[in-house]
């Protein structure tokens, strides 16, 4: 496969696309390999966005590797906006003229916000967020103005509410569920955040959807008229209600395209040479059972680019993630996920849940119902060990063999505090099972050894 | 703001103020029994007569009479040195003694005043500021508008602030005559800690832990709720005001050398120079013990700690500079360099001041066991310089004065030799290590931008792999501010400390080798 002339063509330089470079470049010095991307020239963590809207980092910090990185290791980067693909001649158009051959071509086009039609969305003031230019605008958006609407209590929305408060405009948070994010989590996680949104002074309006978006004479917003009918005075709407892949300038290209780019477990999509991977990317068949077709985080992009890197050089696999696993931050509070925790009961499964008496920590361990094995965890200001959970959910522990390990699945900072006695209190308490936990011993604690 | 933060910053300004303004006060005049006095023996005569022109004079500035002084002073001394009488030139420098005594005025009649109206007020206006800071907010990162602050980064404030310490750090230094009023504001304290009048240094340590306990209370508040942060603040506290600032005074008090017991050499690069030995050795029982508890540090306690915990036991616990640079430094930790151009300056640098170091005093025993037939001069030359290029000018003007500009470990990082010497034991022998939690990592660079010592902590983080770092001091501030808690400051086992072929957790596809 390494033959010489091979030219691989990326578009966008996220984490799909620049983490597939690497790791050709990693096991084959010799392809040509080129990474265009509209946004910007060099990568950088979208994820970090919002730190640079609050004053934690600067752009520059952002960016995972130094400028000379990608020269020294031979990736060619442009910044353009790919406008149309031939694929029957192999040629990629941008900038209405220039064309750019390609042998083979990887799609990382990632994902755009939502709209829905709102009345009223396209005044001067409303936005969503997902590119660098998008937190340019909101920059320029939210100079001077004294009250601000976010609408979707997702991750991405709680974000803009946060980046918000940080500036100290005060935020009216519209979410349509009956608890923040309960869409994902489960009751009692949903509330835990709920009420620390209330805690940071933002305005958290649930079941409140937007119905309109009005404007002063100039276009730009003045206020919104819930579905309530409620109208709240503001200079700033933030658009939060998800995103779609980034796809609308392939279609009717002859790629098959349903609500993201078809491909199959190993990326192809129905065109010769052409893959595509990250939030583009729509799985015709989901890769497992308790997977998506389409999973639009930064972990599966990054696995995807890996996979896909490792089959473009060498022999082919099918791409088949492990354990699932997430983690978020709302305001203050970490949030970690590792395996199945659904947001409602369902059957076959049940769940045991801890929560500290502060409403800042707890704890969730979802586990099958007949075989009492864990199948899932759920964690909010608790940081969790990745690799304890990992091996515990794969070889399918039951639910007391990783309470009886609670210590060592503990990855909060030293000298803070342990939640594991209270957490073995409340199993005690509810089922009558005594756990105990074998204590290290004080020489071994001094050292701070893991045991 | 609140008003009373307000209230504080104005006081603390003010203070500032005027302690910058206190050496432009009072009258100086020079008596014969001033030099009498000051002067030793072997110099009296040439200095009495050298020095005639001055006497019963009053100036009306202390620029006046220093610059009079270094006049008389320094035409004599290049007489001689013209005709190259080397051994009849004055080396020594009077004119910090002599400016001192000859000091009158408002600051020598009142110091407790003037120290109130400058330090004392400085610290109150300074804790008016921090004791309200986040009050009513909840636990967590406080870093919003950092970036935005011209304090915090490279601002007009922050170059001001920088020139302010540098200038500061210059004058106590090379030019301690023009700082004589504001040692004699703490020379009643001096007397009664030690019962001897203040130099230029106690002034120094003074203000020194001062800025080390008020800046740790605003540790205290910026990471409240973090307890390894609480911990590790009230540890460097507790020494710089116990071991650094108080024993030694007291030492003094019973007649003892001057030792501060938890600085360890080479960081304490004079520790094996002929004084500090004789000083030692001549002073009974104690005096053995700072030789052999010093050694013993040096010999043991550097690697058996560092074994065990890394070298942050020493660099953000217990050390004087890191208790600075991570109090009042904390505002700054993020200016420092993390480029990998940046790493490679700093292996040489650090690796080298440490070789010097080590030379140095090795030729200094040598010298002292041969009773200075040999490399006398040569020792002394390797003494001067090294005490003004790092001991002073690396530790002092940059080590500090560059917080503003460079983050608050530039001497850390760039300069300590002892944090070399811990920095070997801690990447090739030691159970310390930066644990990367699987494959949560989402490349924020939070961990990176926050990370004092300059090291591109994602790098590692990104790839699963762990941080083992000749130069991490442990500070554990890019656990903490990791949004996504993907770091564990641990010490553990050996095994699988150090992973150059991590696997990221979570594809089952293949396992990458990053
Ligand atoms: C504000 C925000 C916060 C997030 N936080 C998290 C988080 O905490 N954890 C998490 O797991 N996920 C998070 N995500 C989601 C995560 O960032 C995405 O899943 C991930 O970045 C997708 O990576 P990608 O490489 O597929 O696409 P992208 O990162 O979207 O990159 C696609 C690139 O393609 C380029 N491109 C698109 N079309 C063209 C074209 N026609 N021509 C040229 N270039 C083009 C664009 O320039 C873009 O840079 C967040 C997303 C946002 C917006
Ligand atoms: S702060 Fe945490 S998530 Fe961000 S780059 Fe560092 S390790 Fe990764
Ligand atoms: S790597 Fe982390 S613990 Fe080490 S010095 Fe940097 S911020 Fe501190």
């Amino acid at each position: 496969m390494n033959d010489k002339n091979r030219k691989i063509v990326i578009i966008g330089n996220g984490i799909a696309g620049i983490t597939c470079a690497r790791n050709i470049r990693k096991n084959d010095s010799k392809t040509e390999i080129l990474v265009i991307s509209g946004e910007s020239k060099y990568f950088f963590s979208r994820t970090a966005l919002m730190y640079i809207y609050m004053g934690h980092m600067k752009y520059e910090h952002t960016k995972p590797y130094e400028d000379w990185f990608w020269e020294k290791n031979n990736i060619s980067l442009k910044k353009a906006w790919v406008e149309l693909i031939n694929f029957q001649k192999k040629e990629i158009l941008h900038d209405s003229s220039e064309k750019i051959e390609y042998d083979i071509l990887v799609l990382a086009t990632g994902s755009k916000p939502n709209k829905y039609d709102w009345p009223g969305q396209d005044f001067k003031g409303v936005q969503g967020l997902y590119s660098k230019q998008d937190l340019e605008e909101m920059e320029r958006n939210t100079q001077d103005i004294n009250h601000a609407v976010v609408v979707g209590g997702g991750l991405i929305g709680i974000e803009m509410a946060e980046m918000l408060v940080s500036r100290k405009i005060p935020v009216t948070f519209l979410v349509r569920e009956k608890n923040f994010w309960d869409n994902v989590l489960p009751q009692d996680e949903a509330k835990l955040i709920g009420k620390h949104i209330l805690e940071h002074h933002i305005d958290l309006r649930l079941e409140t959807e937007l119905k309109e978006i009005l404007a002063d004479e100039n276009g730009t917003v003045n206020s919104i008229i819930t579905n309530k009918g409620e109208k709240i005075h503001c200079q700033f709407v933030g658009l939060a209600v998800g995103v779609s892949p980034n796809v609308n300038f392939l279609r009717d290209s002859g790629l098959e395209i349903n609500r993201g780019v078809l491909v199959d477990h190993y990326f192809q999509t129905n065109q010769t040479d052409v893959y595509a991977i990250g939030d583009c990317a729509e799985f015709k068949q989901a890769p497992s059972k308790d997977r998506k077709n389409i999973e639009q985080v930064w972990y599966t992009g990054r696995m995807h680019g890996e996979t896909l890197a490792n089959n473009l050089v060498s022999s082919p696999v099918a791409y088949q993630p492990g354990v699932w696993f997430n983690s978020a931050k709302f305001l203050d509070i970490e949030y970690q996920t590792y395996g199945i925790v659904p947001n409602q009961s369902i059957d076959e499964l049940d769940s045991f849940y801890w929560e500290h008496q502060t409403g800042k920590n707890c704890i969730r361990l979802v586990y099958d119902k007949s075989s009492g094995k864990l199948v899932g965890v759920n964690s909010l200001g608790w940081r969790l060990r990745h690799e304890f959970f990992d091996l515990a959910i794969q070889e399918g522990w039951k639910l007391e063999e990783v309470l009886r390990q609670l210590p060592k699945a503990d990855f909060n900072a030293e000298f803070f505090k342990k939640h594991y006695h209270q957490v073995l209190e409340k199993y005690e308490a509810e089922t009558g099972q005594k756990i105990v936990v074998s204590k290290p011993s004080f020489l071994k604690r001094l050292i701070g050894s893991r045991s | 703001m609140k008003k009373i933060q307000i209230l504080g910053l104005i006081i603390f300004i003010l203070g500032l103020g005027i302690f910058s303004f206190i050496p432009f006060l009072g009258t100086y005049q020079l008596e014969q029994e001033i030099v009498q006095e000051k002067v030793k023996q072997e110099h009296q005569e040439q200095l009495l007569r050298v020095l005639k022109p001055m006497y019963g004079v009053e100036y009306e500035s202390n620029f006046a009479f220093v610059s009079d002084f270094n006049q008389y002073f320094n035409e004599y001394n290049d007489e001689l040195k013209a005709n190259e009488e080397w051994d009849r030139v004055i080396w020594d420098n009077y004119a910090f003694d002599l400016t001192k005594a000859s000091s009158h005025g408002a600051v020598k009649e009142n110091p407790y005043f003037f120290l109130s109206i400058s330090i004392f007020a400085g610290v109150i206006g300074a804790l008016l500021y921090i004791l309200p800071l986040y009050r009513g907010e909840t636990e967590g990162i406080k870093n919003d508008g950092i970036y935005f602050s011209s304090m915090k980064s490279r601002g007009l404030l922050g170059i001001i602030t920088g020139t302010w310490l540098i200038a500061f750090y210059i004058i106590l230094y090379w030019f301690p005559e023009y700082l004589t009023n504001m040692v004699l504001m703490v020379d009643p304290l001096s007397i009664l800690l030690s019962g001897n009048p203040a130099s230029q240094w106690f002034l120094y340590g003074f203000i020194y832990t001062l800025a080390i306990l008020v800046m740790g209370i605003r540790m205290f508040r910026k990471y409240k709720g973090n307890a390894y942060q609480t911990i590790r603040t009230a540890s460097v506290m507790f020494f710089q005001l116990a071991f650094a600032f108080l024993i030694p005074e007291i030492l003094v008090l019973l007649n003892m050398p001057w030792h501060d017991f938890k600085n360890i050499w080479p960081l304490d690069y004079s520790f094996f120079f002929d004084y500090r030995l004789e000083g030692m050795i001549s002073s009974g029982a104690l005096g053995m013990f700072m030789l052999v508890w010093g050694i013993i540090l040096i010999v043991l306690g550097v690697p058996i700690f560092t074994y065990f915990y890394g070298k942050r036991w020493y660099c953000s616990w217990v050390c004087g500079c890191g208790g600075l640079a991570e109090t009042l430094g904390d505002p700054y930790r993020q200016l420092s360099d993390k480029s990998l151009k940046a790493w490679k300056v700093e292996r040489y640098l650090v690796h080298g001041v440490l070789v010097f170091a080590v030379v140095m005093t090795a030729v200094t025993i040598v010298n002292y066991f041969m009773q200075f037939e040999l490399l006398g001069q040569a020792t002394d030359q390797l003494h001067s310089i090294y005490g003004f290029a790092i001991g002073s000018a690396f530790a002092g003007v940059i080590g500090t004065g560059f917080y503003p500009f460079m983050g608050n470990r530039v001497w850390c990082r760039f300069g300590c030799p002892l944090a070399a010497y811990l920095g070997i034991v801690q990447r090739f022998k030691s159970r310390f290590r930066i644990t990367t939690n699987g494959g949560q990592c989402i490349s924020c660079g939070n961990c990176s931008t926050y990370c004092e010592m300059g090291i591109d902590v994602r790098w590692y983080a990104q790839r699963g792999q762990n941080i083992v770092r000749a130069s991490c001091v442990g500070c554990g501030v890019c656990s903490a501010v990791c949004p996504r808690g993907v770091l564990k400051l641990e010490n553990a086992d050996e095994e699988g400390r150090i992973n150059t072929n991590p696997i990221l957790i979570g594809n089952k596809s293949i396992t990458v080798k990053s």
